[in-house]
């Protein structure tokens, strides 16, 4: 049993709590500075992520200064809710995992921020954009840092109430407004599993810091493992849009395009992901709770690959994709041992590639008039070379190019997911291959129908490149799309680096890495095979072809899931509302006016009495009322 | 004996009405002004008892007793408990807000009505509230418990909505009759205490709480009590009074209605039920903890359903009280601490929406959701504080209001796992109440009976002042909610004491004590 020890924060840590410090000022300030700050809002909004990562680095470059077993950097700061048994300490924790958290968030970040100044520029509310971004990232860090479960749920609704600020940042589009509340209201339903999951850990342990639950979760019984696992893991679903959860994240996809790569691509929806390895103590202990985990996943990442198939609105395919490789991610550290790292890395990754996916699609929306329908661009290679190189880049990562970064950390998942004992490893390790495969196949039709072919625009739209200030963070992210992978795994050694966090235990081979390798590219070139031979040739529609398999028409209606929660949790919940409103007033109320007016001579012979007279009225039940009160006393105690 | 803060900080906002009674009609600046100073000067006061107090002394600090009824043992007991203290320091908040919330928009609601009588009211009102929470003798707090209906009862029926009338008289009759069965209890255990001290018997709460009745006699005086505070508070389902009251009230009185006074019923049970009838209470808590898990479903749906922004409010408090009785009768440290914290926390938060509630009102001329939509662009200020206070009643992680949520949820789940977590449900249902009328007043596209040309002034200087200093303390002991836990806890566990409650111990005691933090 691994035992936590905590190194306390001296140097270049004891500063940790400025991480989460700086963003949330400067939130402020933008929030409530007004149209004064309009004009210096925006740098003031970059430059907080940009301090908040180099203060990272620092930290981290100090953390590998440390040997293996101090690198669990604990800063205590204060005494938060101290009631009786239940004593919450206010304090952070740096450690390999958080790390790698802090320098996605604040590097991937500050990139995004960046681009922001440009696609928002003609925005008379950047300002305000910017506020909300830095409180994002802000509760993100706490998110991360933190070193209870009571402290990471107040950076876990932090985000929330970020993201939902930001999908409703036009909070004039009312499809914009709904998105952002439905966004926050299945958020919570998660938020329901968490909460319970503290309580449960406080009820059995007595504590809810990291340090005294994990220390002590071999003492729990395998029920209450389990109960607590699926709890954590409700929870997780719901920030990382995983099944049954997944519904809002597409929705989501109303905010601003920076707001999708940041928030729902690259950092805020992997939260889950770092709550169960976070947590792996807990899972390790659990071969069903990991399995629900892995299952998860693994029906989320073919639901994604599925309806981002039948897509048509670019960043909706590309949500869907995001729902898709989260998947892969739970499903690796539903595997546990050395595959936690291997979620991380595919984490890191993706923030890469994601990010660059999304703010090129960001740009060609620039460009296009903020025109998102696939069908109606086409060609768009020669008017925008920089953003098509980008895209490209993050495409070829993402479906697992060899010697990309996806490659990289994908592979590494589907090999795990054979390995895993029983039937199961034999289900998930097919499930996550053919996954690859069919992410292939939809974003080659995403890249082709967007980049390449005949143009299929409407010619009041004049195509063009993005500004120096939006492209050049693209090319950055294009460049760690590429490398990432490679320098984390074999550079880095991200496996060895997380060991101390996460464990490191490798499982017996069932296949050998190089079949499942080969395996994984023959199947991601027939994807991208079969797609070129759709959408490569001859003229495209313009308009969405009437589909006649039921197959299809489900993808594209998302598989029915929002038709689902309407009709199984919305429409109930409105009639039940509607019904008790009636019955409030007609029932209860209705039963004691009609008390009333039995005991007092009706309600409506009170109305007419007080009429004019409210004042003798009120003065006359004072009188009875003391006149009842001293007969009381007289009787009783005479 | 030390200076008689407690009797000072009662009698000085009854003077202040008398003198604004009786100021000629015309002088309404001057019964602003009077009444402004009266309220700041308790708000002083009730913040110089809160630094002076002690945490680690007795239960009841800054006490002063006067002769009142010798031949009934009646006394004019004063003291606090951390409870009460902390519910003083509230009102002594709350107070001046809602007078500087009044300040212009009085005029507008009165028509033919005294300004200055609205002011009097108020600072009658003030007396009636510190009162009931200083007094330690039981007979004296019944008296302000029911003294507390008059000045509240004229705000509603003079100074209300359409339906003023009819709502006060509800309020009334709902109050009084609660109020007697309460009456009667008392003289029932008046009578036990005599027979039990002898002399000319007591009502001083120490002597009561002292008594062992026996289980049979608790359950009857139980129910006296409890129905008048369940009334108060109110608790599902003695809760349809609250709605028309709280939606026909002027926002000022809304705000001390549903911020303060259905608080006494709360307080009540705690200060009480709990001690006075500790077999009794044990026996009913489970009816109790369903009333509320039933009260927190049930005003959550309400509150969605609502097309009035007011008596959206009181169904969210329905809820919120429900939450508040869940914790009291818990019988745990945490769900005491956390109820007692939600009082707090629900005055600044409630008050918060229905000040911006007022904001709104003052600015469209009506509370009708319907007559809203899209407003958010045109009063983004106004707007973002409505969200702030929204966020605070649906208990966000990283404002006061969790903090409370969270350790009444906690508290109750360790003690009776199926209510906690059937509770904890509701939190979705709180974001859906929220969320629904935020998007249906301020996004969106704008209202039917709304255009572009429609020019709305934003927040201006004094409502900041109204609602700044709230969301800024429900963020700060969001943080930070220490000094004000410190208080209310050796309160608490003193009345879980009487109650003859521990704590559950965790099912899995820690390994020896694993200090955080250095261990090399």
């Amino acid at each position: 049993m691994h035992h936590l020890q905590y190194t306390s924060a001296t140097g270049a840590f004891s500063s940790a709590w400025l991480l989460i410090a700086i963003p949330a000022v400067s939130a402020l300030i933008l929030l409530l500075a007004g149209r004064r700050g309009d004009r210096w809002g925006h740098l003031l909004g970059v430059a907080a992520p940009l301090a908040s990562f180099v203060l990272g680095a620092i930290s981290f470059f100090a953390l590998l200064g440390k040997s293996g077993d101090q690198r669990e950097v604990h800063q205590h700061l204060f005494s938060w809710v101290p009631v009786a048994g239940f004593r919450v300490d206010a304090g952070l924790l740096f450690d390999p995992l958080s790390a790698c958290f802090v320098l996605l968030i604040t590097g991937v970040g500050s990139l995004i921020h960046i681009y922001s100044i440009g696609y928002m520029a003609h925005d008379e509310g950047r300002r305000r954009f910017f506020g909300y971004f830095n409180l994002f990232v802000a509760s993100m860090l706490l998110l991360v840092l933190a070193d209870n479960y009571l402290a990471l749920y107040v950076g876990w609704e932090g985000v929330g109430v970020a993201s939902y600020l930001l999908i409703g940042f036009w909070y004039g589009r009312p499809s914009a407004a709904t998105a952002a509340k439905k966004a926050f209201v299945v958020n919570r339903v998660g938020d329901v599993g968490l909460s319970i999951a503290i309580m449960l850990m406080f009820v059995q342990l007595g504590t809810v810091s990291f340090q005294g639950v994990f220390n002590n979760a071999h003492t729990l019984g395998s029920g209450t493992l389990v109960a607590l696992t699926l709890l954590l893991l409700l929870g997780a679903c719901g920030k990382s849009g995983q099944f049954p959860l997944q519904t809002w994240l597409p929705d989501a996809m109303e905010g601003p395009t920076p707001v999708s790569a940041l928030i729902h691509a690259a950092t805020m929806v992997t939260a889950g992901v770092y709550l169960i390895a976070r947590s792996n103590p807990l899972f390790d202990l659990t071969h069903t709770g990991q399995t629900f985990v892995c299952a998860v996943g693994a029906i989320t990442l073919m639901i994604g690959c599925i309806v981002g198939c039948a897509k048509d609105d670019i960043k909706r395919v590309l949500a869907y994709s995001t729902v898709s490789q989260i998947g892969y991610m739970f499903l690796a550290v539903g595997l546990g041992g050395e595959a936690y790292a291997f979620g991380i890395l595919h984490l890191l990754t993706h923030g890469f590639f994601k990010a660059a996916l999304f703010l090129s699609a960001g740009s060609v929306m620039h460009g296009m008039n903020d025109q998102v329908d696939i069908r109606r661009f086409g060609a768009l290679r020669k008017y925008m070379p920089v953003t098509w190189a980008v895209f490209g880049v993050g495409y070829l990562a993402i479906i697992g190019f060899p010697g990309l970064s996806g490659f990289f950390s994908k592979d590494k998942i589907i090999e795990a997911a054979f390995n895993r004992p029983g039937w199961t490893g034999w289900l998930f390790g097919a499930v996550a291959l053919l996954g690859a495969g069919l992410t292939a196949f939809y974003m080659t039709r995403l890249y082709l129908l967007t980049f390449h072919g005949e143009k299929r625009w409407t010619d009041d739209v004049h195509p063009h490149e993005s500004p120096s200030v939006m492209t050049w963070p693209m090319i950055l992210l294009a460049i760690g799309s590429a490398g990432a992978g490679a320098y984390l795994l074999y550079g880095a050694k991200i496996t060895d680096f997380l060991a101390p966090v996460v464990g490191g235990a490798k499982p017996e081979e069932r296949l050998a890495p190089a079949a499942v390798t080969g395996l994984t590219l023959i199947l991601v070139l027939a994807g991208i095979g079969v797609a070129w031979a759709l959408f490569a040739r001859g003229p495209q529609p313009t308009t969405e072809p009437r589909a006649r398999s039921p197959f299809v028409i489900a993808a594209r209606n998302n598989l029915y899931a929002d038709a689902f929660n309407e009709a199984v949790l919305m429409r109930p919940g409105i009639w039940l509302t509607r019904a008790l409103v009636y019955l409030d007033g007609k029932g209860i109320d209705g039963l004691v006016n009609g008390l009333a007016a039995g005991v007092g001579g009706g309600s409506g012979r009170l109305r007419r009495l007080q009429t004019g007279f409210v004042r003798s009225y009120a003065l006359t039940m004072l009188g009875g009322s003391l006149a009842v009160l001293a007969a009381l006393l007289i009787v009783r105690i005479s | 004996m030390s200076f008689p803060s407690l009797p000072v900080l009662t009698a000085l906002p009854a003077a202040g009405a008398l003198v604004v009674a009786f100021l000629p009609k015309t002088a309404t600046k001057a019964a602003k002004g009077i009444s402004l100073l009266v309220s700041l000067l308790v708000l002083a006061g009730s913040i110089e008892l809160a630094i002076r107090w002690d945490t680690h002394g007795s239960r009841f600090q800054f006490v002063s007793s006067y002769k009142w009824i010798p031949q009934f043992g009646v006394r004019f007991d004063f003291g606090l408990d951390g409870i009460a203290l902390v519910m003083l320091v509230l009102i002594g908040l709350l107070t001046p807000l809602v007078i500087l919330a009044g300040w212009n928009d009085v005029e507008r609601a009165t028509g033919d009505r005294s300004v200055k009588g609205y002011f009097a009211l108020i600072l009658a009102l003030l007396c009636c509230m510190v009162g009931v929470f200083a007094a330690t003798d039981t007979f004296l707090f019944y008296v302000f418990f029911e003294a507390m209906l008059v000045p509240m009862y004229f705000l509603i029926g003079s100074y209300g909505g359409p339906r003023r009338q009819y709502a006060a008289v509800k309020f009334f009759l709902y109050s009084l009759v609660g109020g007697l069965f309460m009456l009667a209890a008392l003289i029932a255990l008046y009578v036990y205490g005599r027979q039990h001290y002898g002399g000319h018997g007591t009502f001083a709460f120490a002597k009561l709480a002292a008594l062992h009745l026996d289980p049979a006699t608790q359950k009857w005086l139980f129910l006296g009590f409890f129905i008048a505070f369940a009334i108060k508070a109110p608790l599902f389902p003695f809760h349809t009074w609250l709605p028309d009251a709280g939606g026909e009230a002027p926002i000022g009185a809304a705000v001390l209605l549903v911020g303060v006074l259905d608080k006494v019923g709360t307080y009540g049970f705690l200060r009480f039920c709990l001690p006075f009838f500790p077999d009794a209470s044990r026996w009913f808590a489970p009816v109790v903890i369903v009333l509320s898990v039933v009260g927190i479903f049930y005003g959550s749906l309400l509150a969605i359903g609502q097309r009035d922004l007011k008596r959206f409010v009181s169904y969210t408090s329905v809820a919120h009280f429900g939450f508040i009785a869940l914790g009291i009768f818990a019988f745990t440290s945490q769900g005491g601490s956390g109820a007692v914290f939600y009082m707090v926390n629900h005055g600044l938060s409630t008050g918060a929406l229905f000040l911006v509630v007022g904001f709104l009102v003052a600015r469209r001329g009506s509370s009708d959701i319907a007559d809203f939509g899209g407003v958010g662009r045109l009063i983004p200020w106004v707007s973002g504080a409505f969200l702030l206070a929204g966020l605070s009643a649906l208990a966000l992680p990283g404002m006061s209001t969790f903090i409370s949520e969270f350790l009444v949820l906690l508290g109750t789940f360790s003690a009776n796992k199926p209510a906690g977590a059937i509770a904890t449900v509701g939190i979705i249902l709180a974001a859906i109440y929220v969320l629904v009328v935020y998007q249906r007043t301020m996004q969106g596209k704008l209202g039917p009976t709304l255009s572009e040309e429609t020019k709305y002034q934003d927040m201006n200087l004094r409502e900041a002042a109204v609602v700044g200093p709230l969301i800024a303390l429900i963020l700060v002991f969001g943080v930070y909610p220490k000094p004000v836990l410190d208080i209310i806890n050796p309160a608490v566990k003193a009345t879980l004491h009487d109650v003859g409650k521990h704590d559950p111990p965790p099912v899995h005691a820690p390994a020896p004590a694993n200090a955080q933090g250095d261990n090399r």
